[in-house]
């Protein structure tokens, strides 16, 4: 499902390969040690002296005073080896890119809001746990958190960077096939730490243009009596305290965006796939799929439960 | 009987009669008795009591992590396992860190120095008795005070490490933190005087002759984590009991960025002192392999000095890692890639004393007793452990396994690994030398395999669970991850290290139950704590002994020549000159005293108190004044400490 070593962008893959070359030579000296240790046990190389203490042979001592040091001397070699080899790779993944697609991405107890920037401002998506990016192009990150420092990491795309409140840090990477790679924070962040996934789905070009203009779309009024049934529910029973969407009078920022929900392939930070019937268990009680999450159960009758459902299966 | 010492400065063949040393052993035996009963147990300041206790102690708190342990791989064993909800599981992990890092590791360590130490460089006692009885009751306060918290659901729950702003006022209220914050205290406390008395002792105390360049390599890896210790504890006394403590009691907004306050900062200091409290951990068990080494390969270690110069050099190199812990947060690259240097770097001298051991080995012919196949399990597991420690100074690699479970294997291999296989190899070594019983081989070859199996079969799953991305400190995971079936390998492998154990204690309990057995050196061992009564008897030493070798033991064919003129009417210790070890002056030592303990109680005031009421601090601290008079009133008198006149050089009995 992820993997360090199936790597999907050039940033990935070159980390992919210090680690084959790490674990190679780790490898051959881990054995090297191993068999020094067993065949020191048959105990060929002494004798048993007059105080009962063993003497080693004549010019062992010697010999194996010149073994150390080589062995020592080899060490050094070895290890100077990986510094310059992890300096190698390390300017690799400093290098800035040109012509990135920047993204917001700002920490949350327990998920993930992304804000895709753009000149133009109608076109700035918000979205929440799930981020559609173009293949070939590079991707920038600019992390902070609202809370507690939090971890953006998507183990085949980019190793990890830490979202911490009063500070901003950047990473990119650029997506080279075509998929889609989960993440989790890698930081402990809390009670639901172990819950607050995020999606990449990387598209080819024209698949992700069509993406981004559905995205930038606003919802439409309802006029289905069924669906502006749901949509009362949506703005009066709570839900718009904490939920945008876009093109209502639903503005608050304080949980995800809901504007395009139904386009989300997960919900609740990557915990359950979006169906309907997991969106009617997580409204009725999140606190039993993830206890401690900020979001209050609502207590809604059969009708309103439907209607709202309903409702938000059309934000496409 | 006669043997004239080689060392031409002392006077020579003068003999002590059978009669003296039966009237001399009488009257130290007076002299250095401590009350009986429940009132000699609170007052006692004999190192070796003490000792023996702090040891049992954490190990009881490894019992207790180990529980905790357990507990977590049995919840993780399958995916969205409802045994355990976070908030019991966060409460586990952060309290069996804690309790492994702070109340077992570093306090077993220093255990084993607190009563060795003085054994091995032949004095009484140690420097400071009462300042070690201090802290071992600061320890057990610390101790209490963590398990009563974690039962009435108080238990902190932000990790060992506890990162602001996750612990502090805003998104962690209540006691947890607190709790943390207020235990590691204690074992600051602890520890420091641990350390104080180790140096002093080491430095100040060694019998004459013992030169610097002949103190037991145990010894000097005890030195060297003292040092540590003097440096690396203030910064985390710094950072919990100055710095969060008062963000949460007094909102003084250290780490709060929305006041000007820094997040970060707290990282850099706790990793400050969390870095080299790994080679706290680890520098001792590196000491205790060497004379399991020699002892059962019956040769001298090949390279003393380059073990003993990279001891030192793995203290300095310890302090200049701390970033590697910090690796994802934005640290300019430049200054990274010094940290991942020193973080490479610090293999060279650990290879240095690997190849060393490997070296005497190889010229020996080594009996596979307990404790020297502890030693191969060590190798076996450690090397791992420190070469994926070396993939992890990498910033490029760090980036992706940071925060996995690949480094939860790592640190495992390199504490389960480089920390615990030889401390139960140095427990099968010693335990004749503490109990007088040589604990049983059987069932310990048992306790060796299952353990060395079980840590292998539990951690060395978790690499590849951490590359494959799944993070630390989850309560649970989901079915699609695929992390299931490498999970429960790992908790079966949990299984086995709890079975091991478990074997460990039947072997104690059943030793325990049998006659004294050992002999003052059944291993026929070189080091001057086997010239003793096993167990030791209360003044550790007859007469002071002259050490003329590394190897007194070894070197000395017939008996030891020993120093004598000390008065037997009161309890009188050798002071040595620091590096030469040459007879310099004669001290009177404490007597036992209720006002350590008392002490801690009123430190225990001060510091739990804090989190109710600042007033308690107030309280605490005015209690303890009369503590510290009563202290000082029963003490000994400074003008008795006197010049040694005429030493006399004198065999022992045989």
């Amino acid at each position: 499902m992820h993997s360090v070593l199936d790597p999907a962008s050039p940033q990935a893959r070159a980390v992919a390969h210090l680690w084959w070359w790490f674990f190679g030579v780790g490898a051959a000296v881990w054995l090297a040690v191993m068999a020094t240790m067993l065949l020191s046990l048959r105990g060929r190389r002494a004798v048993r002296g007059a105080d009962d203490l063993m003497q080693p042979a004549p010019g062992v001592e010697a010999r194996v005073e010149r073994l150390v040091k080589g062995a020592t001397f080899v060490t050094v070699l070895i290890l100077l080896g990986f510094l310059t080899y992890d300096f190698s790779v390390g300017r690799i993944l400093a290098q800035q890119p040109t012509n990135p697609l920047t993204i917001q991405l700002i920490g949350h107890q327990w998920w993930w809001e992304a804000q895709y920037e753009d000149q133009d401002l109608t076109k700035r998506i918000v979205t929440a746990n799930e981020m559609h990016v173009p293949v070939g192009q590079p991707v920038r990150f600019i992390l902070t958190s609202r809370d507690v420092i939090h971890s953006f990491w998507v183990p085949n795309l980019t190793g990890k960077r830490d979202l911490i409140p009063g500070y901003q840090s950047t990473i990119w990477f650029q997506a080279d096939t075509a998929g889609t790679y989960r993440g989790q924070c890698a930081e402990f962040c809390g009670l639901q730490h172990a819950k607050m996934a995020l999606t990449i789905i990387a598209q080819p070009k024209a698949q992700y243009q069509l993406w981004f203009a559905a995205a930038v779309s606003s919802q439409t009024e309802p006029t289905d009596s069924t669906l502006l049934y749901g949509e009362r529910i949506f703005m009066t029973t709570g839900c718009s305290v904490c939920h945008a969407i876009s093109g209502t009078e639903a503005r608050a920022t304080v949980g995800p965006n809901l504007t395009h929900f139904k386009s989300r392939t997960m919900i609740a930070a990557g915990t359950l796939p979006n169906t309907r019937e997991n969106v009617a268990r997580w409204v009725l009680n999140p606190q039993v799929i993830k206890p401690g999450t900020q979001m209050p159960p609502s207590p809604l009758n059969t009708a309103q439960l439907s209607a709202l459902l309903t409702y938000l299966e059309t934000l496409k | 009987m006669t043997r004239p010492p080689t060392d031409r400065t002392l006077p020579a063949d003068v003999t002590i009669s059978e009669d003296d040393i039966a009237r001399d052993a009488r009257a130290l035996g007076v002299v250095w008795s401590e009350p009986p009963g429940f009132w000699g147990w609170l007052t006692t300041v004999d190192h070796k009591k003490l000792g023996k206790r702090l040891i049992v102690t954490s190990f009881l708190m490894f019992l207790a992590g180990g529980i905790e342990a357990a507990l977590m791989r049995a919840q993780l064993s399958r995916p969205e396992n409802s045994l355990i909800g976070p908030d019991r599981y966060n409460q586990l992990f952060t309290t069996h860190g804690t309790t492994m890092m702070f109340l077992f590791a570093v306090p077993v360590m220093t255990a084993m120095g607190l009563y060795f130490v003085p054994l091995m460089v032949g004095a009484r006692t140690l420097a400071f008795p009462r300042l070690n009885a201090f802290g071992y009751w600061n320890y057990v306060v610390g101790v209490v005070f963590l398990y009563v918290s974690l039962f009435v659901n108080m238990g902190p729950d932000t990790g060992w490490f506890a990162y602001v702003p996750l612990s502090g006022p805003q998104y962690s209220p209540g006691h947890r933190v607190d709790v943390w914050a207020q235990v590691v205290t204690f074992t600051e406390i602890s520890a420091l005087a641990g350390a104080v008395n180790v140096i002093v002792t080491a430095f100040k105390m060694r019998a004459p002759g013992m030169t610097v360049n002949r103190i037991p390599i145990f010894v000097w890896s005890q030195i060297v984590v003292a040092f540590m210790i003097v440096f690396a504890m203030p910064a985390v006394a710094t950072a919990s009991t100055l710095m969060l403590a008062t963000d949460r009691a007094v909102t003084m907004h250290w780490f709060n960025p929305a006041e000007g306050g820094d997040a970060l900062l707290w990282q850099h200091i706790f990793w400050f002192f969390g870095h080299p409290e790994v080679y706290i951990i680890f520098l001792p068990a590196m000491g205790m392999i060497t004379p399991i080494i020699e002892t059962f390969c019956r040769r001298k270690v090949f390279g003393y000095t380059p073990i003993v110069m990279a001891n030192i050099t793995t203290a300095f190199f310890a302090f200049g890692l701390w970033v590697h812990h910090m690796f994802a947060t934005p640290i300019p690259e430049l200054g990274q890639s010094l940290f991942t240097a020193a973080s490479i770097l610090i293999a060279i001298p650990t290879g240095i004393q690997i190849f060393c051991w490997l070296a005497t080995m190889w010229m020996s012919r080594p009996q596979l007793t307990v404790p020297i196949l502890f030693v191969l399990g060590f190798l076996f597991t450690f090397v791992n452990g420190g070469i994926t420690g070396v993939m992890l100074a990498s910033v490029a690699f760090d980036k992706q396994a940071h925060d996995t479970f690949f480094v939860v294997a790592h640190l495992h291999y390199v504490l389960l690994g480089g920390g615990v296989m030889p401390l139960f190899g140095a427990i099968y070594f010693w335990f004749p030398k503490m109990t007088g019983r040589l604990l049983g081989e059987t069932l310990g070859k048992w306790h060796f395999w299952l353990f060395t199996i079980g840590v292998n079969v539990t951690f060395f799953p978790m690499h590849i669970l951490g590359l494959e991305g799944m993070p630390r400190r989850m309560y649970t995971y989901l079915e699609p991850t695929g992390w299931g079936p490498l999970n429960l390998v790992a908790s079966i492998g949990a299984a086995t290290i709890a079975v091991s154990v478990l074997l460990f204690l039947i072997n104690v309990i059943a030793t325990m139950r049998r006659a004294p057995n050992a002999g003052p050196n059944p291993w026929k061992s070189s080091g001057l704590e086997w010239s003793v009564a096993s167990p030791p008897p209360s003044y550790d030493f007859l007469y002071a002994p002259v050490v003329e070798s590394r190897h007194p033991l070894w070197d000395t064919t017939i008996d030891l020549p020993v120093l004598t003129g000390f008065r037997t009417d009161r309890r009188e210790v050798l002071v040595t000159t620091t590096f030469s070890a040459e007879p310099d002056s004669r001290h009177e030592h404490p007597t036992p005293s209720i006002w350590p303990f008392y002490l801690a109680l009123c430190m225990g005031v001060v510091f739990i108190g804090s989190i109710f009421s600042p007033w308690f601090v107030l309280g605490g601290l005015g209690l303890s004044i009369i503590g510290l008079a009563g202290w000082g009133w029963s003490g000994t008198k400074p003008t008795h400490h006197e010049r040694v006149a005429t030493p006399v050089a004198v065999p022992e009995r045989a």
